[in-house]
């Protein structure tokens, strides 16, 4: 009997008690930035694209919802040709921005991508790209990597010395 | 055998083979970079570092390189001793120093030997904080791509291209850690084989440039064991697919034929499968729009055919079953072989020399361990690479013996080459013009097709009395005779390569006439004859008229409709002969997969699927029976040659056809019809085959994007496509451990992502595949002692006033009617030209790039001139199928027209 009328009395209390619930959408739910939300393909401080095309994502992604063609531009810089991500599959494990070797995948704090028809949840690249460089700020790929692409020649990339000369006879 | 001892567990191994080969053949996972099986150790990565004791007592034991160390009975080694284990790690950390860090723009990410040797050796966190050596990349051609920061000086590079395969223009330049590989300027690699250089390269120096167009990972690629279709050679090759395109193609070792190699026109050649000229929808011509579905083709075949007299032209590029399938459906004596008249004699020729001759033919392996080779009328390295390179193996194989003798292992490799230096084994070589072997070769002859023939004859005399004599032999000739004869007489395992490429039957004969011969007193000689298609063998193994007797039944109105099965005509056969026919015949329907001059004349024409949308059987030239298989699904319309043979029996109601279903009912129905091709049902296994009640997948287990790449079209995932042809699935779910040999869509196993992962799929490293090398032989050699010589000793070549005698000429890139679609070959493949010797280019006033004009057979044909010395005069060389150059059935007499001659007809160009 007593057990009742406290669970009774902890119940009523609860209604003096601050809200769990927010009022959405009028009021929006406070997201951190390492919040795994939707997927967007992000661009390094020059605003190239960061995304090269290398198919990690695709590989490490467990549902196999990210397809892509890598190409290459006439300097030998590679980026997606087509990049899609089919988010009626996406469990948002962010699997693909872990495997991502130059921070081109990432995923943000936003949630608001319901769909009335599934197709419109399959996102091509043109969807995905956006025009910053997402939570990891100064970061850009191919000033680490040894390749040659237009504006960074070989020799150029950090911690790089200038190409050996092979004519020279200096040891 | 012997007994080893790893971490104190004793095995027991093949002597003389080296410590790492040991290991490996044991499966224990060891890393190593400069050692390769085909070219043997030269210790140089200190990779493979291992502990060795002197005994059980001694615990302190010495690092040694395990490469270089042969394997003694009772050796005690440890793989995992913590201090090998750590200089293994240093090791490649040191390599590791100058690594570029781009393994994610690098294509040889995800089938690196370099990144799965990191992993092995557990070296994880760079600590050198100094700058990186870098490098300028070089321009290397159409088929290779340069990028030399990613090397490690394992120097594989070179010594593939310039010991194994012969190549001069690829080396190393500078000195210490500045040390570089490539060519001395930027420029075409000039090797025929440098596509191996991918493979051979554990890091992404040297990577497929036509794979870097449509770059894709290994582990994304739909892989199916194929057979290369560019020669008769039937190498072993393994084709990727995705999204729809054929994206690379990788060797596939065969123990017996290719082993790790293949050549560049079949590396790069199959770029015609994704051609803008390939036909992908059923056609007829009364329709409106031409394309139409394949229910409306077949309606409109059963409408024309049901009443017609129909004949079938097979095809040496097609496969047994298609050929077959034609066969069944037109009636045996309806069936004609679409080959030109020269061919099939050839063909026929070499088939019955194989069948009644006592010779072996050898496969390419055996060629390699030939100790004396006598090559007659052929080029090689542009009718049948591999066997080049198989030759150039050859000739290894007497100066080895001195190694032998000095105690050295074979497979110490810098050892061996110093010791033996330029030294090579007998080969010969008579043929119609300077070939690339020459350089290694004894001695040569260039001369016309009957003069080679001629000194095969003198040879096969001087062996044996029994073969006819040769009489009015120049001194020369006799010279070369006796050195020829001499060495294949005292030579162990003495090898006859020819073939159907200079044309000529008297070449064969006299070929037949050394290798029986030499059989009469080395029961181990052997012989090679090439042939010119995929599928030559297999044709005339199933055998048919003549394409002439389809002309005359299609003029003559004993038939009316016919059935062009994967052929273009015009390659085989004259101009106005195939114009007359075609106009002739009422119904035209072909079935092939490009556009080319006789899917123009068609009334019909369907869309058959390429070696990668089909599967089939092809004979090699060494009568080996060996199944490819579809790559990739296709959509409806696209099928294999067979199937819409089955389907346009089934609309007609044909007693046979109508009961095949799939391919094993077409292979059932050969091995039943024809006693010869029993083999084929072993030749692989069939699709109810199962591992543990599963297929086999063509996909890896790390296959990516499958609910994504077809979304933009339909985001609901079809049913997976199935398979009733064969024991793999076109998916990645089925059996994940070894399939039998003949079924193995990639190399892979883990930790070994690379192509070096074949060593796990090899009874001992080098040797067969495990449960024996993919493939039947279906041709044997007859244990006689009686040799029968053919006796027809051809009369010597004369030149004719106002006449060239015109022979064949090839070209590895440019002769060979399909790989010349893939734009890469096509960048390589020559101008059109004639060429002719200095003197008779001096006797017609012409100068090199000059026109010459002449008439063959009736077609008057303009070319360039290019003089070629070895070229004998009064005879000249015509390309063979370059596109430019007509047809014309070589060889044969060609009249000089005067440069005055008015100029009535535009050459004709053939597509």
């Amino acid at each position: 009997m007593f057990s009742i009328l406290r669970s009774m009395g902890l119940t009523f209390l609860h209604a003096f008690h601050k809200r769990d619930t927010i009022q959405y959408p009028e009021e929006k739910a406070k997201l951190f930035p390492r919040w795994r939300g939707r997927i967007v393909l992000t661009r390094d401080p020059d605003m190239g694209e960061r995304c090269v095309g290398c198919y990690l994502c695709a590989a490490a992604c467990p549902v196999d919802c990210i397809s892509l063609q890598a190409t290459e531009d006439e300097t030998g810089r590679r980026y997606p040709e087509f990049f899609r991500i089919n988010f009626s599959r996406c469990i948002f494990c962010g699997f693909c921005e872990e495997a991502c070797p130059t921070y081109a995948i990432q995923l943000i704090p936003d949630f608001e991508m319901a769909e009335y028809n599934r197709q419109n949840l399959v996102y091509e690249k043109k969807d995905l790209l956006i025009n910053s460089q997402g939570k990891y700020l100064g970061y850009n790929y191919y000033k680490v990597a040894g390749m040659a692409i237009g504006g960074k020649g070989k020799g150029e990339a950090i911690n790089e010395n200038p190409p050996v000369d092979v004519k020279s006879l200096i040891p | 055998m012997a007994t080893i001892y790893i971490d104190n567990v004793p095995y027991e191994v093949k002597p003389g083979k080296n410590l790492l080969e040991a290991c490996l053949t044991l499966g224990i996972n060891l890393p190593y970079f400069c050692w390769h099986p085909a070219m043997g150790s030269v210790g140089a990565c200190r990779q493979c570092a291992v502990k060795v004791f002197k005994d059980e007592a001694d615990t302190k034991g010495r690092l040694i390189m395990s490469c270089m160390e042969p394997v003694r009975d009772n050796i005690r080694l440890s793989v995992d001793e913590p201090e090998a284990k750590e200089f293994r790690e240093h090791v490649i950390e040191w390599l590791m120093t100058n690594h570029p860090h781009d393994c994610a723009v690098c294509d040889e990410g995800g089938a690196c030997h370099l990144q799965d040797m990191t992993v092995m050796s557990g070296h994880n966190y760079r600590r050198y904080e100094y700058k990186k050596r870098t490098y300028q990349n070089q321009y290397l051609g159409p088929f290779l791509n340069h990028e030399m920061n990613r090397c490690i000086q394992c120097y594989r590079c070179v010594r593939f291209y310039k010991d194994y395969a012969g190549g001069h223009d690829l080396d190393v330049f500078a000195a210490h850690n500045h040390v570089y590989f490539g060519r001395h300027e930027n420029g075409v690699l000039e090797n025929e084989f440098s596509g191996n250089l991918a493979e051979v390269c554990p890091t992404g120096v040297f990577t497929d440039k036509t794979l870097k167009q449509h770059y894709t990972r290994k582990w994304d690629l739909t892989m199916a064991p194929s057979v290369c279709q560019h020669c008769s050679l039937g190498c072993n090759i393994s084709a990727g697919e995705r999204y729809g395109s054929l994206r690379q193609i990788t060797s596939r070792y065969n123990g017996e034929v290719n082993g790790y190699f293949i050549c560049d026109r079949g590396r790069f050649g199959y770029e015609f499968v994704n051609s803008p000229a390939r036909i992908r929808k059923a056609l007829v011509r009364t329709h409106l729009p031409e394309a139409v579905t394949k229910e409306v083709a077949l309606q409109e075949i059963w409408g024309e055919l049901r009443q017609a007299r129909l004949i079938g032209i097979g095809s040496p590029r097609a496969s047994l079953e298609s050929n077959f399938a034609l066969k069944a459906l037109v009636g045996e004596n309806n069936f004609h072989l679409g080959v030109d008249e020269n061919d099939q004699d050839l063909v026929d020729l070499s088939l019955k020399i194989l069948r009644k001759g006592p010779a072996r033919n050898f496969s390419l392996r055996e060629v390699e361990t030939a100790d004396a080779v006598f090559i007659l009328g052929e080029d090689l390295t542009n009718t049948a690479p591999m066997l080049a390179l198989a030759v150039r193996q050859s000739v290894r194989q007497q100066p080895l013996a001195q190694v032998a003798q000095a105690s050295i292992p074979f497979w110490q490799d810098a050892a061996a080459r110093e010791l033996v230096q330029d030294k090579k084994g007998p080969l010969f070589i008579a043929s119609i013009t300077a070939t690339k072997l020459d350089e290694i070769a004894t001695a040569t002859a260039h001369a016309s097709p009957d003069a080679i023939a001629r000194l095969g004859f003198a040879v096969a005399n001087l062996i044996s009395e029994n073969s006819p004599v040769v009489t009015h032999l120049s001194e020369a000739e006799e010279t070369m005779a006796q050195q020829i004869a001499d060495a294949l007489k005292t030579a162990k395992k003495p090898l006859i390569i020819s073939g159907c490429a200079s044309g000529s039957e008297a070449v064969l004969k006299a070929a037949a006439n050394i290798a029986g011969a030499l059989c009469e007193q080395v029961k181990t000689a052997g012989i090679v004859l090439t042939v010119p298609e995929c599928n030559s063998l297999g044709l005339a193994m199933l055998g048919g008229h003549r394409l002439e007797s389809a002309f005359e039944a299609i003029q003559n109105g004993y038939a009316d409709s016919v059935i062009i099965l994967e052929n273009n005509l015009y390659r085989c056969a004259n101009k106005t002969a195939v114009d007359s026919f075609l106009g002739h015949a009422k119904e035209v329907l072909v079935l092939d997969h490009l556009h080319h001059a006789t899917t123009e004349k068609a009334r019909i024409v369907l869309p058959a699927g390429t070696f990668a949308e089909a599967d089939g059987t092809l004979v090699n030239n060494e009568g080996r029976a060996q199944r490819f298989y579809q790559v990739y699904p296709t959509p409806e319309d696209l099928q294999e040659s067979w199937r819409w043979l089955i389907n346009i029996g089934t609309s007609l109601r044909h007693p046979v056809l109508s009961n095949w279903k799939n391919l094993d009912d077409i292979n059932q129905a050969l091995a039943e019809a024809d006693n010869q091709f029993k083999g084929i049902l072993a030749a692989a296994p069939p699709a109810e085959f199962r591992i543990a009640g599963q297929k086999i997948p063509r996909e890896s287990h790390r296959f990516s994007g499958r609910t994504a790449m077809n979304a933009h079209h339909a985001v609901s995932e079809p049913k997976p496509p199935e398979d009733p042809d064969t024991p793999l699935t076109f998916t990645m779910e089925g059996y994940r451990g070894e399939p039998p040999s003949s079924i193995i869509p990639f190399f892979w196993s883990p930790g070994w992502n690379s192509i070096q992962s074949v060593n796990k799929y090899q009874e001992e490293i080098g040797g067969h595949l495990h449960h024996g090398d993919p493939g039947i032989r279906l041709i044997e050699p007859v244990q006689t002692n009686l040799t029968h010589y053919f006796s027809e000793v051809p009369e010597d070549f004369a030149p004719l006033q106002n006449h060239l005698f015109m022979v064949p000429l090839y070209h590895i890139f440019g002769s060979e009617e399909q790989s010349i679609l893939a734009p890469g070959i096509a960048q390589r493949a020559p101008e059109p030209y004639v060429a002719i010797c200095e003197a008779d280019a001096h006797a017609l006033q012409l100068k090199e790039g000059n026109n010459l004009d002449f008439s063959l057979e009736h077609q008057i044909i303009r070319l360039p001139v290019k003089i070629n010395n070895d070229i004998t005069k009064g005879t000249a060389g015509l390309p063979k199928g370059l596109p430019g150059v007509p047809y014309a059935e070589l060889p044969a007499w060609a009249i000089i027209l005067k440069q005055e001659t008015t100029w009535k007809h535009q050459p004709q160009i053939i597509s």
